[in-house]
């Protein structure tokens, strides 16, 4: 990237930047015109110049050119008369030149909203392209360096620290150009008026100009040493978010906290100094420009009353005088502001040029080859150094077929791993040569090594996507099909078109389908499921995929035979219930009676809340939910039971330390909120219930909200109260306002409740509390039921729509881990490297799942690396490494009877 | 069976006697309550656990395998506690609990259990009186077999 701002904004807005200058240029002219109207309009109709006589008249628009001298002769006069002009009187003729003077100024205002927009739009171009740029370039960092990169640095970079260059790039010309044009039109008008007033006008400026860059040097300085700061806070926050766990685990809160309070006591020195020096520039600024007027009335009074000068040109000089320091100040900022972006730039720059970037070539979409990989892959000699030039890889050389299967192993810190990353061709090592048929692979690109390789490590990363996207994302190397556009808008496509080619973007575009089906051996969209049920085979997730489908919703508008079949299961499994055995496990749900293993919100509602009307934190505050419980006189009910559960959790939660995890886990009163309770328990005891304040009434009433009989075993709804309760729930959907229609779902046995899970929608009801074993037992029931009515393969499916989660954090450690090899073995990759990517998993199912890997990778390459010792075994050829060297080379048997190091790694392991 | 009939019978179990009944409300309150049918097992020798269990109501059958099959080492009922050991220290389960008739039992979590020590030291004590008592009890029979084997000229 060009290591100057000006040379990048002048390469890719050099055109604009021409557009707008000449724009600036031609309303100089102009702007000259306004100037010197006011001393017209003094001297002609307001002082009267030329209208002594009476009835005398001017001449309006006029327009006259002086000729040159040696032109004269020919023309027979000095001045040339292009426009004779209309004769007017003078105050026709006031009126005339100060309407010209509005027109002026309009055309003046015209003339800035036009640079000041195509500036803008400039402007934003670039900064998209400088965005772009930058992003380009995380995307072909060597990916040794991206371990050290801190991201929050990296995005506050591309997101906060360009967007004032994005500002400047359309001031970068074009401001100088403007405000510098109109200053010396100001000036060299002063000067026209008098030279004196022009000399003292200019000297000032020169002032201006000259001592107060000096004095803001300083000041930007400091903003430098503030961003540096700044983005170091952002990257320690981010650090700080990421490990968490390590905080609460060593109890290093105070720690950070102490750290942080460093670091924003230095940034708010660094700002403050600026501020007050800020603030000193600003006023020697003001007094500069506050003397000159001094001068001005003193010293231009004194040649208009000599009469060196007239009344008109004083004032004009005035006017123009006064639209000086304006440009000036703004050229002075505009100088700033260059110095600080040109910095700003600067560092960006040097952050985003490591050394080793990924050759763009490297990246080429269109170099992708259909032929497999095959041959040998050699390696001589290779060597990978940190940047602290520790030799992670000493020298290894050795070759094997690249479609047979190796595995790689030897002692922890042997560099093993970097092995891998050097064979799936995510690192470049520092030398040596790695070759597969004959061919290097330092100059593969990575349509090559990305489509017909594949790597899966210990630590891949998932997005926040849906499960089944997660697993595709290694097939979308470029789109391949043409864009499906649902909502077109011919004028809004085309403008995006054209400016995603005007600042240099992708020109792919994201509606496409970039799926390569192809590759993972499926016809298109519609059997791509089948090939990601046979990976999940391989990494034995499908039952965890299907799971995560079970607890899952669906909208019955668009699975409406699934939501049919969900419902004959939900038949079927009651059914199976009239077993008495499984029976006593499940309450199902019956609009006529109370389930004591709900909770009492669930009673009453008698559906699942949609949205923030009818949640449980807030729903004693709904009026419509207390109107019926006041017209069904529930509420004392309630209020007596909220006193006996506040009674008991004062007395048993009084000793316990605020903080500690069974206020979370059992208590109905949060440890801040107890106190207060307290309060209200003896109140409740003095006053006696009827005659609480109403506040404590309410607060007494939303504490059995949450109540499960069967749970929390109080007794405290006996057959009235759950009459009443009934009361309430039938009430409550009957009388429901339209406007709550969208906030419920309520429970009907013969309708699909879509904001409950699939799971939810079979059972129908609570598994019951304190029976042993009831969640596995009714789990295995409705597993039967699901596969009688052949449901598994659409609760699977739902089950890929799942959504991972920010770095698949909404999955287990184990299955990240399998979805992230599934998602490397998914498009059959003609050289498979996995290492250590099951690590999480115990040995039987590593076991397992190497040997799917393998069967699966037939025909194939396959490099193993880390894992259990005892699979390798399996291997065509087994390499040994120890301190980046290969120690050995050969097959299981031999090395294990006759080999040193392998033989030594097996008695260890 | 409510919260408050769950303290009367933590009240009248050994180990607990003495302690405060609003402490006892509180563990009562922040264990679940299980029950087993017969047959079904509360505790598996060998697994991990951090739970004990309180019985309510029933028996059930302590088995210990030492390599020939499971053999009934013990048959306990209401107000027993069984499975503390993991409680204490965590260890795989040394015995298998079944229960033989239908089973009501509290199920005391690691936390629950220390709280409860917090609050009343006095039942750390009476925890360690148990202990040497069944430590006693295990060295007698050590005693008593080791003699027998010697009996028989199978030891030293």
């Amino acid at each position: 990237m060009d290591p100057s701002i000006f040379r990048y904004i002048w390469r890719y807005s050099r055109n604009s930047q021409i557009v707008v200058l000449a724009l600036v240029l031609g309303s100089l002219p102009f702007y000259f015109l306004m100037l010197d109207l006011p001393r017209k309009i003094v001297n002609g109709p307001i002082q009267g110049t030329g209208f002594e006589a009476a009835g005398a008249s001017a001449a309006f628009m006029k327009f006259t050119i002086a000729v040159p001298g040696f032109l004269q002769q020919f023309f027979g006069a000095a001045r040339l008369s292009l426009f004779e002009g209309y004769q007017m009187e003078r105050i026709p003729y006031l009126f005339a030149l100060s309407s010209f003077l509005l027109l002026l100024v309009a055309v003046n205002g015209v003339f800035k909203l036009q640079i000041n927009t195509l500036k803008g739009r400039m402007g934003e171009r670039t900064l998209r392209r400088l965005r772009y740029q930058l992003f380009d370039r995380v995307l072909r960092f060597p990916t040794i360096h991206v371990r050290k990169v801190r991201q929050a640095e990296v995005a506050s970079m591309i997101k906060d620290e360009v967007e004032p260059l994005g500002g400047f790039i359309g001031d970068a010309f074009v401001q100088p150009a403007f405000l510098g044009g109109q200053a010396i039109t100001a000036l060299l008008f002063i000067l026209i008026q008098s030279f004196w007033l022009g000399l003292v006008a200019g000297a000032i400026v020169l002032v201006q100009a000259f001592i107060i860059p000096k004095l803001r040097r300083r000041i930007l300085e400091l903003g430098r040493e503030r961003q540096l700061a700044a983005r170091h806070l952002a990257g320690r926050v981010g650090e700080v978010v990421e490990g968490a766990l390590e905080i609460h685990a060593h109890d290093t809160s105070h720690y950070e906290r102490a750290e942080i309070t460093g670091r924003l006591g230095h940034i708010f020195l660094l700002r403050f100094e600026i501020y007050r020096r800020k603030f000193q520039v600003k006023f020697l600024n003001n007094t500069l420009a506050q003397v000159t007027p001094f001068i001005f009335y003193s010293v231009g009074g004194y040649f208009a009353i000599k009469g060196s000068m007239d009344i008109g040109q004083l004032v004009a000089a005035l006017v123009a005088y006064k639209e000086l320091p304006s440009p000036v100040k703004e050229l002075i900022d505009w100088d700033q502001q260059r110095l600080d972006v040109q910095i700003k730039y600067e560092s960006i720059i040097t952050q985003f040029n490591p050394e080793g970037m990924i050759a763009p070539e490297l990246q080429d979409p269109d170099r992708h080859e259909p032929a497999p990989l095959s041959g040998m892959l050699t390696a001589s000699r290779i060597m990978l150094e940190d940047d602290a030039g520790l030799k992670l890889l000493d020298g290894a050389s050795f070759s094997f077929d690249a479609s047979s299967h190796v595995a790689i192993t030897g002692p922890a810190g042997g560099g093993q791993e970097y092995l891998g990353l050097v064979l799936a061709r995510l690192i470049f090592p520092t030398s040596g040569k790695l070759s597969i048929g004959g061919r290097d692979m330092a100059l593969l690109p990575e349509a090559v090594t990305g489509r017909r390789m594949s790597y899966a490590g210990s630590d891949s990363i998932l997005f926040p996507r849906s499960v089944r996207d997660n697993l595709l994302y290694g097939l979308m190397h470029r789109p391949l099909t043409l864009p499906v556009i649902f909502d077109e808008n011919p004028g809004r496509e085309a403008l995006e078109q054209s400016e995603i080619r005007r600042s240099g973007n992708s020109v792919f575009d994201l509606r496409a389908d970039w799926i390569d089906y192809t590759a993972a051996g499926s016809q298109g969209p519609y059997d791509i499921d089948n090939q990601i049920a046979a990976v999940l085979d391989v990494v034995q997730m499908r039952e965890d995929v299907y799971q995560l489908g079970l607890r899952g919703c669906i909208n019955p508008a668009d699975h409406a035979s699934l939501a049919e079949n969900i419902l004959r299961a939900r038949t079927e499994l009651l059914e199976m219930l009239k077993d008495p055995v499984y029976g006593a496990l499940v309450e199902p749900f019956d609009p006529g009676q109370y389930n004591r293993n709900a909770t009492l919100s669930e009673n009453l509602l008698f559906g699942t809340a949609i949205g923030g009307a009818f949640i449980t934190a807030s729903l004693i505050e709904n009026e419509y939910f207390q109107t019926i419980l006041d017209e069904t006189s529930l509420t004392a009910d309630l209020i007596r039971m909220g006193l006996t559960i506040a009674e008991t959790m004062v007395e048993l939660f009084a000793d316990i330390a605020p903080g500690h995890p069974f206020f979370e886990q059992f208590s109905f009163i949060t440890a801040e909120d107890l106190p207060e309770y307290q309060e209200i328990v003896k109140r409740a005891a003095r006053l006696g219930l009827e005659f609480l304040p109403e506040s404590d009434r309410r607060q007494l009433a939303a504490l059995p909200l949450d109540y499960s009989e069967a749970r929390h075993r109080l007794g405290l709804i006996d057959a009235p109260v759950q009459g009443r309760i009934l009361e309430v729930r039938r009430k409550f959907s009957a009388g429901l306002p339209a406007k709550y229609k969208q906030a419920i779902e309520f429970y009907d046995p013969k309708k699909y409740n879509s904001a409950a899970s699939l799971l939810d929608n079979i059972l129908f009801g609570r598994i019951v509390y304190g029976q042993a074993e009831a969640q596995s037992r009714i789990g295995a029931l409705i597993n039967e039921v699901v596969s009688q009515l052949n449901l598994r393969w659409e609760i699977f499916r739902v089950g890929l729509n799942f959504n991972a989660g920010g770095r698949g954090r909404l999955l287990t450690g184990i299955q990240r881990q399998k979805l992230a090899l599934a998602k490397a073995i998914l498009k059959r990759p003609d050289l498979l490297v996995v290492s250590d990517a099951i690590s999480l998993l115990d040995a039987r199912a590593q076991q397992q799942i190497f040997h799917n890997v393998k069967n699966y990778s037939e025909g194939r390459g396959l490099i193993w690396i880390g894992g259990q010792l005892d699979l390798s075994q399996d291997f065509d050829q087994i390499l040994v490494v120890e301190e980046g060297k290969i120690v050995e080379q050969g097959k299981f048997g031999d090395l294990s009877l006759n080999g040193k190091h392998l033989p030594q790694l097996l008695a260890a392991g | 069976m409510l919260l408050n009939d769950e303290v009367e019978i933590l009240r009248r179990v050994l180990l607990f006697s003495g302690i405060e009944p609003a402490k006892l409300k509180l563990l009562a309150f922040t264990s679940e309550r299980i029950n087993f049918a017969e047959g079904q097992s509360l505790m598996r020798q060998g697994e991990m656990g951090n739970t004990a269990y309180l019985i309510l109501s029933g028996e059930a059958d302590v088995l210990v395998d030492a390599g020939g099959g499971p053999v009934r080492v013990a048959n306990v009922g209401r107000n027993s506690l069984v499975g503390e050991m993991a409680i204490l220290r965590d260890q795989p389960r040394t015995a298998t609990v079944t229960a033989a008739t239908e089973v009501e039992t509290l199920k005391i979590t690691k936390e629950s259990f220390f709280q409860l020590i917090e609050d009343s030291p006095k039942i750390a004590v009476e925890m360690m009186r148990i202990l040497v008592k069944r430590l006693e009890t295990t060295t007698i029979d050590l005693t008593e077999a080791r003699a027998k084997l010697r009996a028989a000229g199978i030891a030293e």
